[in-house]
């Protein structure tokens, strides 16, 4: 993989490029993974075909007779955008034996959280194992919330959902977030990375570098969901800034196993002052309000203390690769 | 029948001669993962791809559900398709069944019919088959690896056809025909392959308005498995339906070339009658135990009493008038299920052949007979008693059980 190429994706070249993921679809106002979506196919670099596990991604942009997307597009069940994907890809490539096919196709497998980290991991992780030349993009907006808000294995710890509501004995959820991107790196992929849409051209350069891979590359994309986080429509942008501020969601890239922080991370590395208090990212989402009354503060003390130990182990991975 | 096409004679059990005839199909991709006893398909066919003998993609995947993912990602991609499985397997697969016949993908899946769990067994009935038969899926039942080597073939053609464009299902008794040597006949390679043909795509409006192939194709972007809500679901479901009613004739047209071809014939593809033109009572089976059956049948005319049988071949879709036509003259029907249907008053075979009955004048008296789970044997003799049962019963026009259990302990 050519890891050391740049992309220059001017502001003014993504605005000319049309859209793959096209306006008119049903997605609420403020939503992160729409967003992204949006952006991340302009980053696509030839033909392209995407595959979507259940999901509202898959919900807003495909609701017969009208769709979204303005490549092939294929949705088959929730836990298989991967197994999909296996499929595409053995297509192609017997196509391509055949002589049937000259061009080379890219293909996206695109999932939401609950169909990463939870009910797809086996799929996906199998779909790894085997190799498949695929970019599989995750949208984490931490919970199920197509289904109505519940919790999943990305939901942070304190957030309530609907199945683990913030009650008088429970203050939201009780685990921390799976660290997905780091299951995927134990698989010893080639390109894994995360991104988040209020660094467009960063998200933009890893989408691109994850389809320049000749096998699976994982793209872990951070994007909040205003009515699940209960948070104000206007303020999805800045929690992408704000999670990556305070190092709720750092940006990084692996490849072949070697950690590197990105710009946005690598300065925060380079000047820990500047690394906000969760609290300054926690604050304003409905989905941790309780967390700021004094009887829950030990849940808050928790989640900066188990953030600043990812951080710690990030960074301990980024330096041994310096 | 007469045939000119050369075919060489081979011993191979019911899933060689499965993998067998896939090879000779030109199938593009194979994804499955192993399960008993389906395996020796995907062991044999992995033996092609290690020997350079096939130019298939296969994808051994980590789960029959991915599997069966997989298997609609690529035919959805425009390839041929195909998967084996059984019992825990095709349950495994299940909800992606309905989104397979959904996608009106024509995925070709070998199954070598297995009891469901629990508690665990491994040997052959039809209860994983049975309980996919409302999933969309044409379903064949086989007798012996030659029917099995035969469906095969078939079933690709059947299963393209553009006006049908569904998955088929092709069901071999587990062990009883996937793990016994038989001798079967075979076409050679080129003609097999003529037969198969190419896989033609239906042409369909794109949403950019534009007529194209129906597939994956980044010239002609099509949205495929998207969400259909209270406006649309109805419409695509009833279009599933009449897919599933030309299959009838497609069936029987696909079957009918492939007699001229070969000499081998099951009826008319849909059901085959033995000894059923003067019969004063009837049996109905699907699969292996049609041969033992048709002994049976051969026996007990030989004293003297008219018994004949209906070997249903196609189970889905359910040859109604086929059946009602076949059955019409008969006073007595007695349906052989292989599977049980929980609190359903009799199995799956059962409630569709007396369904299909219930519009013939005459009506027949129609038992259940359920035998034969999770391996059981039922010999010959066994069935010879049942026979002499089934006299009695015709003669004496009354039936005291309408299900009854063969050679169970009780």
């Amino acid at each position: 993989m050519a890891t050391t190429q740049e992309w220059k994706f001017t502001a003014k070249e993504i605005a000319e490029k049309p859209d793959l993921f096209l306006p008119g679809h049903r997605a609420c106002a403020g939503c992160g993974p729409a967003n992204a979506l949006r952006m991340i196919m302009k980053a696509t670099r030839g033909p392209t075909i995407v595959t979507e596990a259940t999901g509202c991604m898959e919900v807003v942009s495909s609701i017969y007779p009208y769709t979204s997307w303005a490549v092939p597009w294929l949705h088959t069940a929730f836990e298989t955008s991967a197994a999909n994907a296996s499929g595409i890809d053995a297509a192609l490539r017997i196509l391509k034996q055949k002589g049937k096919l000259q061009e080379h196709v890219d293909v996206i497998a695109i999932a939401g959280d609950g169909g990463t980290f939870d009910i797809g991991l086996q799929a996906l992780s199998g779909a790894v194992e085997r190799g498949h030349d695929f970019l599989f993009v995750l949208y984490d907006n931490e919970g199920y919330m197509n289904t109505g808000i519940q919790r999943s294995g990305g939901t942070p710890m304190g957030a309530a959902t609907t199945t683990t509501p913030a009650g008088s004995v429970m203050p939201g959820k009780l685990q921390h977030k799976k660290p997905i991107a780091d299951i995927m790196v134990a698989h010893n992929m080639e390109y894994v990375a995360s991104a988040t849409p209020y660094y467009w051209k960063d998200m933009l350069q890893k989408v691109r570098k994850g389809l320049e891979v000749e096998g699976p590359a994982f793209l872990h994309v951070f994007a909040p969901c205003p009515r699940g986080w209960r948070s104000e429509s206007a303020k999805s942008i800045e929690y992408e800034k704000l999670a990556v501020e305070s190092c709720v969601f750092p940006l990084y890239e692996v490849v072949n196993g070697q950690y590197t922080l990105s710009t946005p991370s690598k300065l925060i590395s380079l000047a820990p002052q500047k690394k906000r208090p969760v609290t300054d990212y926690l604050k304003g989402q409905g989905r941790y309000r309780h967390l700021f009354n004094p009887k829950n503060k030990y849940v808050l003390d928790e989640i900066q203390r188990w953030t600043d130990e990812r951080w710690t182990i990030l960074l301990k991975k980024a330096e041994q690769n310096a | 029948m007469k045939t000119d096409a050369k075919q060489q004679i081979m011993a191979m059990n019911g899933d060689e001669a499965v993998a067998y005839a896939v090879k000779q199909s030109n199938v593009d991709v194979v994804a499955a993962y192993p399960i008993t006893p389906q395996t020796i398909i995907v062991e044999k066919f992995s033996e092609y791809v290690a020997n350079g003998e096939v130019p298939t993609q296969f994808v051994c995947t980590e789960s029959e559900h991915s599997a069966m993912a997989a298997s609609i990602a690529a035919s959805a991609t425009g390839v041929r398709a195909f998967t084996a499985t059984a019992s825990a397997g095709l349950a495994l697969m299940h909800e992606m069944l309905f989104v397979a016949s959904g996608c009106r993908v024509p995925v070709v899946m070998a199954v070598a019919n297995r009891a469901l769990s629990a508690p665990l067994n491994i040997h052959g009935d039809h209860s994983d088959a049975m309980a996919e038969r409302d999933s969309g899926w044409i379903q064949i039942f086989v007798e012996n690896a030659q029917e099995a080597y035969d469906s095969i073939i078939q079933a690709f053609r059947i299963a393209e056809s553009k006006n049908v464009s569904l998955p088929i299902l092709v069901g071999l008794d587990g062990f009883t025909l996937s793990h016994t040597l038989e001798n079967v006949t075979t076409l050679v390679d080129d003609v097999a392959k003529e037969f198969v043909g190419e896989r033609e795509l239906p042409l369909v409006q794109t949403h950019e308005g534009k007529s194209a192939p129906f597939k994956l194709d980044p010239k002609n972007p099509m949205t495929m498995g998207p969400i259909a809500l209270q406006n649309y679901y109805f419409e695509f479901k009833r279009q599933q339906e009449e897919g599933m009613k030309n299959a009838l004739s497609v069936i029987e047209k696909v079957h009918a070339e492939y007699a001229e071809l070969t000499g081998r014939s099951y009826g008319n593809g849909l059901i085959e009658k033995y000894q059923l033109d003067d019969a004063e009572f009837a049996v109905v089976c699907v699969g292996s135990t049609a041969g033992t059956l048709k002994t049976v049948v051969d026996e007990i005319r030989a004293e003297g009493i008219k018994v004949g049988l209906l070997k249903l071949r196609t189970f889905r879709p359910f040859p109604v008038q086929e059946i009602q036509k076949a059955l019409a003259e008969v006073s007595l029907v007695a349906v052989f299920d292989k599977s049980m249907s929980f609190g359903g008053n009799g199995g799956a075979v059962f409630h569709e052949v007396r369904h299909a009955l219930y519009d013939n004048a005459a009506h027949p008296l129609i038992v259940d007979y359920v035998y034969g789970l999770g391996g059981r044997d039922t010999n010959p003799k066994e069935f010879k008693k049942i026979f002499h049962e089934l006299h009695q019963i015709a003669r004496s026009k009354r039936v005291e059980k309408l299900v009854s259990y063969i050679g169970l302990r009780e």
